[in-house]
């Protein structure tokens, strides 16, 4: 485990998890929710759980985000707060 | 409304927090997980199931009902997508749009209106049309088979490898998604109809109970894999491996079904006609 890069992804998966919970637009959040995905997918396999990354890379970033996507496409980008 | 949820969800994360209180020691080799249960999965688990991969091993043979019941909310998830959004009234949108395929020249007809005899030469397209791009169209149908094949790699080689009916089945969905993406959802849905992502569904999670109930036949415990042994010709050993498999592709197939249900309910608002 290479600190330095464990500090790195760990601050990304925070700004990203925030960034996903205030953002106005719904689309970006998506995308951003997907960042965050992947980032903990990287998390996972330098923690040596690499059947978890896996699933989070497959299912996270993968196929929830493109839940996401089409449910914004089929509602609304904006939000009322 | 906003105050209410942000005192809620901090008083969860507090509770959450509160609670890790009793957890043992961060990797304190005294803790019952690394007493009893650890030890006994890395040393056993190759002489138990012959299956390397120990997470696999641990996921769909000793942790079995564990997995089932992911598989069955997994279902359960694709059910009430389907009885939430789905409109089963026919009724298309009120205009079409068809493309001509040479020339680009597009036709509008509203609903009711007579339907050109020359309408052959034309392609459907949706209202809300993303413009047709070649590059698109034929990378992704150049991918998709190699998609496919290693979600079949994933499935069958998750006994080795990390992987197995979750991943493998989420890439074959991912797949077909794919498809619905690069092309449109007709062509998608002319693959995968309403119907078969109805009975795959469930059968996934049928091959899983049911490979559970007939070991339960031959004598064995509900998804103890040995008992299997019989009826494939195998020592019990083999027949956990192949038990595992069994079940891993039950996964796979519910997981797959599943994902492109919900995926064509949610892109198309229920209707199966235009979607994303």
């Amino acid at each position: 485990m290479i600190w330095q890069l464990d500090l790195a992804i760990l601050t990304l998966v925070v700004i990203a998890g925030i960034g996903a919970i205030t953002v106005k637009d719904l689309l970006g959040a998506a995308i951003l929710f997907g960042a965050y995905s992947f980032m903990m997918c990287l998390l996972w396999s330098i923690m040596g759980a690499v059947d978890v990354s896996f699933t989070e890379a497959s299912v996270g970033a993968g196929a929830s985000t493109v839940f996401f996507v089409a449910a914004v496409f089929r509602t609304t980008r904006r939000t009322k707060d | 409304m906003k105050i209410i949820g942000l005192i809620i969800a901090v008083l969860t994360g507090a509770l959450l927090i509160y609670g890790t209180v009793d957890f043992p020691e961060w990797a304190d080799p005294a803790s019952p997980a690394s007493t009893h249960l650890s030890p006994h999965f890395i040393e056993k688990t190759m002489e138990e199931t012959s299956v390397p991969n120990i997470v696999t091993a641990v996921l769909a043979d000793y942790r079995g009902y564990d997995t089932m019941f992911e598989t069955t909310v997994i279902f359960a998830a694709g059910v009430v997508c389907f009885f939430l959004l789905r409109i089963l009234k026919k009724e298309g949108p009120r205009q079409r749009l068809y493309r001509h395929a040479l020339t680009g020249m597009t036709i509008r007809i509203r609903d009711g209106e007579k339907r050109p005899s020359v309408l052959d030469e034309f392609e459907r397209i949706d209202t809300m049309w993303t413009p047709y791009d070649v590059i698109i169209k034929t990378v992704c149908r150049l991918l998709i088979p190699f998609i496919q094949l290693f979600a079949l790699y994933v499935i069958a080689h998750g006994h080795h490898s990390p992987g197995g009916g979750f991943q493998g089945g989420v890439i074959l969905g991912a797949s077909i998604i794919l498809l619905a993406i690069s092309q449109d959802l007709r062509t998608a849905i002319k693959r995968m109809s309403e119907k078969v992502d109805a009975i795959l569904s469930p059968a996934g999670v049928f091959i899983y109970a049911g490979t559970g109930a007939l070991c339960l036949l031959l004598g064995g415990n509900f998804l103890d894999y040995s008992a299997l042994a019989s009826i494939l010709h195998v020592d019990p050993v083999t027949a956990r491996s192949h038990g595992i498999l069994i079940v891993e592709i039950g996964v796979g197939v519910a997981v797959m079904a599943t994902l492109i249900w919900i995926y064509n309910n949610v892109s198309s608002a229920g209707k199966y006609d235009e979607g994303l």
